[in-house]
């Protein structure tokens, strides 16, 4: 009983992370700037390391975990560097 | 018992997941956009490693999941607030119903203080502020 619910919602959360991920993909795709883009970037970045740590769960494969936590390291650099090159792109 | 537990952290994180995008959908402006993105994008995937580490249970996973979350929860403001700025220096056009915008009043008062200053704006912060009277 307790693992058909745990499996219910392992399915009912990948389902809302994909469409999550997709209703960003589309702003990503809009966004009438360059900053709401990056923002748009950022937030696909952050709902990806959730998604992997659900697809670890469902898997029941720990060592997925380590994707997240590299993914959420690197995006940081990536996003920082966005907005470091937008302050720059200004200068000229 | 654990995975019911599990089960809703999963499904709360889901769900804030979900919000987080359709307000990056709904709302007007790049700053509100950003708000709802970082905050519940956060929270959501805060959740989820949650549950990653309640469902594991083991000491390897437990930590790298709450590395993520700690890591998510001090990067996430850094990073909104590092693009929000230079956003504004762009600048990106604000809302129509913005009601209060502090950083041009502080802008306007440092350039109000400027010309005396002009000869020794060399040192410390002098850069920073003369760029953003340079866009304003």
């Amino acid at each position: 009983m307790a693992d058909q619910i745990l499996q219910w919602s392992l399915m009912a959360t990948a389902v809302m992370m994909t469409i999550a991920i997709v209703i960003v993909t589309f702003c990503l795709l809009r966004g009438p700037t360059l900053p709401d883009r990056v923002v748009a970037l950022d937030l696909i970045g952050t709902l990806t390391a959730g998604a992997i740590g659900v697809f670890a769960m469902s898997q029941n494969e720990p060592v997925y975990i380590l994707v997240s936590v590299v993914l959420s390291v690197v995006l940081f650099v990536g996003t920082v560097a966005f907005a470091y090159y937008i302050e720059k792109g200004l200068e000229q | 018992m654990i995975q019911i537990l599990v089960s809703a952290l999963m499904l709360f994180g889901a769900v804030f997941s979900l919000l987080g995008a359709v307000g990056m959908l709904r709302m007007p402006d790049l700053l509100t956009r950003l708000q709802a993105a970082t905050k519940t994008g956060t929270l959501g995937v805060g959740f989820v490693m949650l549950a990653v580490a309640v469902h594991f249970q083991e000491l390897g996973v437990v930590a790298n999941s709450l590395l993520v979350i700690a890591f998510l929860f001090l990067t996430a403001p850094i990073a909104a607030h590092v693009i929000a700025r230079s956003a504004y220096f762009v600048p990106v056009p604000l809302w129509k119903g913005t009601a209060l915008d502090e950083l041009k009043q502080a802008i306007d008062a440092q350039a109000a203080d400027a010309p005396p200053d002009t000869t020794e704006s060399e040192h410390g912060s002098a850069g920073e502020t003369g760029r953003g009277r340079a866009s304003s």
